[in-house]
């Protein structure tokens, strides 16, 4: 079933080792869909934010092979792989010296794109985050709450229209309201661009959210994926404690209700 | 009483060293700055090489300055002009908090920030050309202006060798016993440093600003 045009990124068998030799992923295989968003959950220390770096070659492989479009990473120029993909992490990683609109415009204006052109696309992704261009292109970083610059942070990653795009806990430092907000936003989204996404999380509730399929890590290894509905159903240990923890909370909710 | 009859100098003179004095700094600080900010900007990429490099820049300043421009003398196309030589010693001073000061603003860029950038596929070039450097500029500026005001004062010593400047009337001032001869060298001297500190801070206010 492996159509080499259906899957965008593969894992096969990757190791990957730190120089001090810790062993931070272990024989890991994995083929993401054209198309999907893979949610990879996990603790911290898991390997999640180690294999999403993996991707897009910020770390490379020491065993195995990891492909992009059917091609290992290794074979692509590291700085074209990293353009062919999108980026937006935590606390977004905005340059505060550059405005909302020079931030998004960075890329496609290193990729040499007309001005023109340049400016109707930052118009573009930003209406797509929500952000009205002439109110928020000329501000910078410190004049955004936390989750306009998330937002900021995924515009900039969606500017050159990239099919895959990487994710790392885009929305973990937010607050509930700002973080449900994005994620409602993340799902419509999602609907209208059809991309890739490699998203890691360790918010359990998140993950059965917004992903298609949940991929499990723990220790450096994939324990398994599923599709949300087989997650909450899946009877293997490693999955108990996450179900366990989403439905404790619900449990509370449930009891503060009636009483 | 005019102010150069206070002085006890001839004012034409005044002009002479100032301008010596200047152009001793000038060309110093520019020398420092072309190789202070590459060298700063290599030890960010090579964190190995810091404790060399900063230690033995640490140990020129330590150099008491009247010593350092006499141990140079004997060097063979260093010492065949007073000039030059005064040039090469002032730089090596000077060269410290330029180095020192690239390095910390460099490598005191918020990690995420270059994070998002290399992930987003900028080369090392422009890496440093479009994040680190605008945002470690008004850092490095802060160096280059604790050098040029060190450097203003420390080439009134140049004299000492021959080197010219305004240390000349520090100098014959000490030997004549009058103070006001010293106060020929040492007020247009004071001057300097202050002006440039002035303009060096205004120039970092404004990159400051600049950026947020």
């Amino acid at each position: 079933m492996s159509d080499s045009a259906a899957i965008a990124i593969e894992f096969v068998n990757v190791h990957y080792r730190t120089n001090g030799n810790r062993e931070l992923i272990s024989g890991l295989n994995l083929a993401i869909h054209r198309g999907e968003t893979l949610m990879l959950l996990g603790r911290s220390g898991s390997g999640k934010t180690t294999t999403l770096k993996l991707i897009n070659r910020l770390l490379s492989a020491t065993e195995g092979e990891v492909r992009v479009d059917g091609r290992a990473t290794t074979e692509w120029d590291a700085i074209r792989l990293r353009r062919h993909i999108g980026y937006a992490i935590q606390e977004a990683g905005l340059f505060p010296h550059y405005s909302v609109e020079e931030n998004v415009a960075l890329i496609p204006r290193l990729e040499g794109w007309e001005p023109a052109r340049i400016r109707s696309r930052v118009q573009e992704v930003l209406h797509l985050v929500g952000l009205p261009f002439d109110q928020f292109a000329p501000r910078y970083p410190d004049q955004l709450s936390g989750g306009q610059r998330q937002r900021v942070g995924l515009a900039r990653a969606l500017a050159a229209d990239p099919q895959i795009l990487l994710m790392d806990e885009p929305f973990g430092a937010l607050d509930p309201i700002t973080r449900a907000e994005l994620q409602q936003e993340f799902l419509e989204l999602k609907q209208t661009l059809s991309k890739t996404v490699v998203f890691v999380t360790h918010d359990v509730a998140e993950a059965l959210m917004l992903g298609d399929r949940i991929a499990l890590m723990d220790s450096g290894r994939l324990i398994g994926i599923f599709a949300p509905p087989e997650f909450l159903r899946s009877t293997n240990p490693a999955v108990q404690p996450y179900v366990n923890a989403f439905r404790a909370g619900h449990q509370i909710l449930e009891a503060r209700r009636l009483t | 009483m005019p102010l150069f009859a206070f002085f006890a100098v001839d004012k034409r003179q005044m002009l002479t060293l100032t301008l010596e004095h200047l152009g001793l700094v000038g060309i110093s600080m520019l020398i420092v700055v072309a190789t202070g900010v590459p060298l700063g900007i290599l030890l960010s990429r090579r964190p190995g090489w810091k404790g060399v490099v900063l230690k033995s820049t640490n140990v020129i300043q330590t150099v008491p300055s009247l010593a350092l421009f006499g141990l140079l003398l004997p060097v063979p196309w260093l010492g065949a002009r007073a000039d030059r030589l005064a040039i090469f010693a002032l730089s090596l001073y000077a060269l410290l908090p330029v180095v020192r000061n690239t390095y910390v603003g460099i490598t005191g860029v918020d990690p995420p920030v270059r994070e998002a950038a290399i992930g987003m596929g900028l080369t090392p070039w422009q890496l440093l050309w479009h994040v680190e450097l605008p945002l470690a500029s008004h850092v490095i500026l802060a160096g280059i202006r604790t050098a040029t005001v060190i450097t203003v004062g420390v080439a009134t010593i140049a004299a000492a060798i021959g080197a010219g400047g305004l240390g000349e009337f520090i100098f014959r001032g000490l030997a004549m016993v009058d103070n006001r001869v010293i106060l020929a060298g040492a007020v247009p001297a004071a001057v300097m440093a202050l002006s440039a500190d002035l303009l060096l801070g205004l120039l970092q206010r404004t990159l400051v600003r600049g950026q947020h």
